[in-house]
């Protein structure tokens, strides 16, 4: 990792969003015509329960610079738990990063409500601007200038 | 079941060092049950060896496989090509399985990933409790069905102890309570109207049938093919 932030760079995130909120959230700050950074891909998910610990580790292997996962509120989940197992996880995943030589704070979990397009926006923005301070992921394999 | 511990990653690294192709084994028995050493986590393990190796600037050549048990021959031959395809092993399987796999294969290097720990019961989701030590003289059938060997902190045959209170071991476990043996087995035996059988002085038990008596071997006869 660059001792100095390079201001030229631009994050690649993953963001692994839940069909009943999170991916609906996303639907309504576009509706609402809201801004947020183009560096987020959306995997939708039927609930954040699917996420697997290797979802998390395949994205970071890939080249992703950060994961999130985006799951109901709490206590709200469609499938009552999902986003729970959601955020033991993604915790799993922080406790394993720093061993591999990445900054745990490249995973994170959030939660929001189908209504929360202003916070999908937010986190989005807030996400994409912890990244760009971390830098780059030190895992990222690059060829010939393109990611792979 | 067959319990054990993935190793911390550290460890793992010093037992890989220099080495740039490995393949991950797991094995999908006892340890994928006790989530530990399945192709799920083998995976895991195999994409953190590759994450690390790309964080360190290095190329490495690391995949995983399982096993549906790796302690017997015929599903190492299920495997037996993709094995061969690696000058190392490293192993999720249990004792039984990583031993297997290095004889299976010798003389290639097979290494442990995991530290095998007990033979457990799962009493909850994620958690396992040691419930028999394999000792090869069982006397549960005097104990109410609670065995003093192991879950006695002291093994004895004729307890309790002075150090059982309320119920409770003088022994912790951290800062957890483990349950006195013994006033689990007198419980037990008031249950079920054999309160009597405390009364009676064990013997002390036959050591020899158990690992002190050297590397066990089983043979069933009748059972041999013909």
């Amino acid at each position: 990792m660059a001792d100095a932030p390079d201001p030229t760079f631009e994050p690649e995130i993953i963001v692994f969003a839940c069909h009943y909120c999170a991916y609906a959230a996303a639907d309504l700050a576009g509706s609402m015509r809201l801004q947020y950074p183009t560096n987020i891909r959306m995997v939708k998910l039927p609930c954040t329960g699917k996420l697997e610990v290797i979802h998390l580790l395949r994205a970071l292997e890939a080249g992703a610079d950060g994961v999130y996962a985006a799951g109901c509120m709490e206590g709200e989940c469609h499938y009552l738990k999902g986003n729970l197992w959601a955020r033991k996880r993604v915790d799993y995943v922080k406790q394993l990063l720093p061993e591999m030589g990445l900054e745990p704070e490249r995973v994170e979990m959030y939660n929001m409500s189908s209504a929360m397009g202003p916070r999908f926006a937010e986190v989005a923005t807030e996400f994409t601007e912890r990244i760009r301070a971390l830098g780059p992921n030190p895992a990222r394999r690059v060829k010939e200038g393109i990611r792979t | 079941m067959i319990t054990a511990e993935r190793k911390p990653f550290e460890e793992i690294l010093a037992l890989v060092e220099g080495h740039d192709k490995v393949l991950v084994a797991g094995c999908d028995t006892c340890v994928a049950v006790c989530l530990t050493g399945g192709e799920k986590e083998a995976e895991i393990l195999a994409s953190e060896l590759r994450i690390k190796a790309q964080a360190d600037g290095r190329t490495v050549q690391v995949e995983h496989t399982a096993a549906i048990r790796q302690c017997e021959w015929e599903y190492l031959d299920a495997i037996a090509d993709k094995v061969n395809e690696y000058p190392v092993v490293l192993s999720m399987a249990c004792g039984i399985g990583i031993q297997s796999m290095a004889e299976k294969f010798a003389p290639k290097l097979v290494l442990p990933a995991v530290n095998t720990n007990m033979l457990g019961m799962p009493q909850e989701h994620a958690v396992w409790l040691e419930r028999c030590v394999a000792c090869g003289d069982c006397r549960i059938g005097l104990t109410g069905g609670i065995c003093p060997v192991v879950r006695c902190s002291k093994s004895l045959m004729n307890g309790p102890c002075g150090g059982s209170h309320d119920g409770l071991c003088e022994v912790k476990r951290g800062d957890e309570e483990i349950e006195c043996a013994w006033a689990l087995i007198h419980d037990r035996l008031k249950e079920q109207g054999r309160e009597e059988l405390l009364l009676e002085i064990r013997p002390p038990k036959d050591w020899s049938l158990s690992s002190s008596g050297g590397p066990r071997k089983m043979v069933k006869e009748e059972a041999k093919p013909v």
